[in-house]
């Protein structure tokens, strides 16, 4: 078993603390992990991408192959499309919705949306808006996660887990607020209705 | 050191963090750094994990010098470095060759194919090849963390710098390493003068010492286990040589193609020239497949008999710049590696930018402003995160090359009878190599304005902190000799821009040489710091 997963965004948003969590959990799963990450001058509000490597035997390159990624988790709509050329026929892409505006180009991000939609297997959620609700506008990585949890060969018991673990440090208000925001991104990408519904008035509108 | 750094379990690990570890492990002293992506994390891991000082220095050569130091009194000593520093560290580490080190002495110096992070992509192989010292080169984090545990033995063992080659996908990939029983820390020894003081007489000595132990070091790269050969007898038509981080790719499109080449696998260096004729007399053609510049592939011609052909680099079959993927390793078999889907439409590049509420930004504004005054000034700039301004929508800026050379470049180009030049550079930066050029300008009494951007840190790497607090920088920018009155600290504030505007307008106005240090605290490091505070 291999499972390859790009997780794209802008610098700032969490993509690193997503291969964390996720590497750990696979970790708690007696899987291997390999995680490839951007540091430095891209952090400072430039397209950020991880590569994380998931096997139960050992894994070589730090990084994905065009048309190898399993699953793409995107924090940012425009970020989600620009990998699309590492995903394997058969692989999915989960983006959060809403844009970050900080170049002068940004396409109509109705366009960038339906190009996600149109994929195969693309779908988006509104993660900052489900973060803001479960108490934590910061914790859209979160949701991310979650609604990424259901397509990982790893438990959803152990990726909250590993979440626990990485913010117990943080204080109980952010733990409850991380749990909560997780916990929210796997039902929304779980109730397809709701999702769908979205979908549907990006679609037509 | 705490419990859970020690100890036998598989850790998620940083390939920087598995050299600090390794380096804790291996009964270091102390280790020195100046920042720089992709090695930064090296000092910042030993800061969070260890007891030991680990110290950030005023550039790569001091930090060099402490090392040595440390050797020479006998203790391990860990100096981590970017590429580029190297380039700084040059003197002290050429010369720590000719010396007889005592505590191991151990140089993690992190390339950056592809330049993420940097303005080259130098391979410090032909450094650790020109100072004549060994050089291994992890593979993988875990060949991190244990090259780094050798890379002190052998230090020891040859009494002579050992270098650690990482590059990028090393230094930021995390993945599990095992760690080993640490060691204690060295007792203090004495040196023999004979071996430390450089004189001719000394150094001819030391220097055929040197050579003649080369016999020796090619010995221990022979047999070490980083340099594997494997022999394919059924396929004699091609041999594989790959070296570091290279190995994960080979062994991955290998599978995939289900091909089997006879391969070496170099990970020590000096390249062990027997393995490398072996795998030779076995193939009629070598493909050479290494991260950085074509170093294997040009000192093969000289190992290998001329019938057996070369490809790599050189011969154009791999991309001779850039960063190795799998992808690349696919073509150079001759095979057309996978697609994935297309993009379904054009995406917008995202590069880099100075961040919201920057203070940076209120001083380009402000110098903006008064050049626009001008019909072609010029703006020679530095090295750290104000080098964004010479993007839109900023535009600030017409050179970066290196540390420091803001200043040295605004005072030729000034010579050369441009008006009006400024130099704009960071505050840590400054320190690092700034103050030299700005001794030539004093000298020279040139016509230019020094801008520093004083945020208190070392931005770009992770707001590391400046080496002396913001109010020694204005004593050094007097105490060498610019005019009290036209060296100027401005607190700045988005809303005394136009105050800022007045006063760069009069010193880039004046006649001869002028400094102007514009201090407002980073605003990234102000986020961090309150959020330390909350936690």
């Amino acid at each position: 078993m291999k499972f390859d997963i790009i997780v794209a965004g802008v610098g700032g948003q969490g993509v690193l603390s997503i291969g964390a969590i996720v590497s750990a959990a696979a970790m708690r799963s007696g899987l291997r992990a390999v995680q490839s990450e951007v540091h430095g001058m891209s952090q400072r509000g430039g397209a950020v991408v991880s590569h994380l490597r998931l096997a139960d035997r050992e894994i070589h390159s730090p990084t994905i192959a065009h048309g190898g990624a399993d699953l793409i988790i995107g924090l940012e709509p425009l970020e989600s499309l620009r990998y699309v050329d590492f995903l394997a026929a058969g692989g999915s892409l989960i983006s959060a919705t809403e844009p970050v505006l900080n170049i002068p180009d940004y396409p109509p991000i109705e366009e960038v949306l339906m190009s996600i939609l149109r994929l195969p297997r693309g779908r988006v959620i509104e993660a900052t808006k489900i973060a803001r609700e479960a108490g934590a506008v910061k914790a859209a990585n979160v949701v991310m996660v979650g609604a990424a949890v259901d397509f990982l060969p790893v438990d959803a018991a152990e990726v909250r887990c590993a979440i626990a673990d990485a913010f117990r440090s943080k204080g109980e208000r952010l733990l409850g607020a991380n749990l909560a925001a997780f916990e929210a991104g796997q039902r929304a990408m779980q109730h397809r209705e709701l999702v769908d519904e979205f979908e549907t008035f990006v679609l037509t509108n | 050191m705490p419990d859970d750094v020690v100890g036998a379990e598989v850790r998620m690990l940083l390939g920087d963090e598995a050299v600090a570890l390794a380096a804790l492990h291996s009964g270091i002293s102390a280790a020195y750094a100046y920042p720089g992506t992709p090695a930064t994390e090296i000092l910042e891991a030993l800061a969070f994990h260890g007891d030991k000082p680990a110290t950030w220095c005023a550039n790569e050569k001091t930090a060099y010098e402490q090392a040595l130091g440390m050797s020479m009194a006998g203790k391990r000593a860990l100096v981590s470095m970017k590429h580029v520093g190297l380039n700084v560290a040059a003197d002290p580490f050429m010369n720590s060759a000719v010396v007889h080190p005592i505590g191991g002495l151990v140089l993690a110096v992190a390339d950056d194919p592809g330049m993420h992070s940097s303005q080259n992509e130098q391979d410090s192989r032909f450094y650790a090849d020109f100072a004549r010292v060994p050089c291994l080169e992890p593979a993988d984090p875990q060949q991190a963390y244990d090259m780094t545990r050798e890379a002190f033995e052998v230090s020891e063992c040859f009494r002579i710098p050992v270098m650690l080659r990482l590059v990028t996908r090393i230094a930021h990939q995390r993945a599990g390493v095992r760690t080993s029983a640490p060691r204690e820390e060295n007792a203090l020894a004495e040196s023999d003068r004979a071996d430390w003081v450089l004189l001719p007489g000394f150094a001819r000595r030391n220097w055929r010492k040197r050579i003649e132990q080369r016999k020796e070091i090619a010995g221990w790269t022979e047999s070490s286990g980083h340099n594997a050969l494997t022999l394919n007898d059924s396929f004699r038509e091609l041999g594989v040589i790959t070296t570091g981080l290279v190995r994960s790719y080979f062994l991955e499109v290998s599978a995939a193609l289900g091909l089997t080449p006879s391969h070496l696998h170099i990970g020590a260096y000096p390249i062990p020239a027997l393995l490398v004729r072996q795998l030779a007399d076995h193939v009629s053609e070598i493909l050479v497949i290494e991260e950085g510049y074509p170093y294997v592939e040009r000192m093969l011609r000289g190992l290998i008999p001329p019938f057996v052909s070369i490809r790599g680099k050189e011969s154009g079959d791999i991309p001779a710049d850039g960063e190795l993927n799998q992808e690349i390793v696919w073509k150079a078999f001759g095979v057309e590696p996978p697609h994935g889907l297309a993009i379904p439409m054009h995406v917008a590049e995202r590069p880099p930018r100075l961040c919201d509420g920057c203070p940076h930004i209120d001083a380009y504004n402000a110098l903006t402003a008064v050049l626009g005054e001008y019909e072609s000034p010029l703006v020679t700039s530095d090295i750290g995160c104000y080098t964004l301004g010479a993007l839109p929508p900023i535009g600030v800026g017409q050179s970066c090359v290196c540390m420091g050379a803001s200043i040295g470049m605004a005072k030729g180009a000034a010579e050369a009878g441009v008006r009006p030049v400024v130099a704009v550079i960071g505050d840590s930066t400054f320190l690092h190599s700034g103050i030299t050029p700005l001794m030539d300008a004093v000298a020279g009494n040139t016509n230019m304005t020094l801008l520093i951007l004083d945020n208190d840190v070392v931005a770009m790497t992770g707001t590391q902190p400046t080496l002396l607090p913001s109010s020694r920088i204005a004593d050094i920018v007097r105490g060498i000799g610019v005019p009290p009155e036209h060296c100027h600290v401005f607190e700045s504030h988005p809303r005394r821009t136009a105050e800022l505007t007045e006063l760069l307008r009069k010193e880039i106005a004046h006649g001869g040489l002028s400094a102007v240090i514009v201090h407002r605290p980073c605003i990234e490091a102000a986020r961090q710091s309150r959020k330390a505070r909350a936690s």
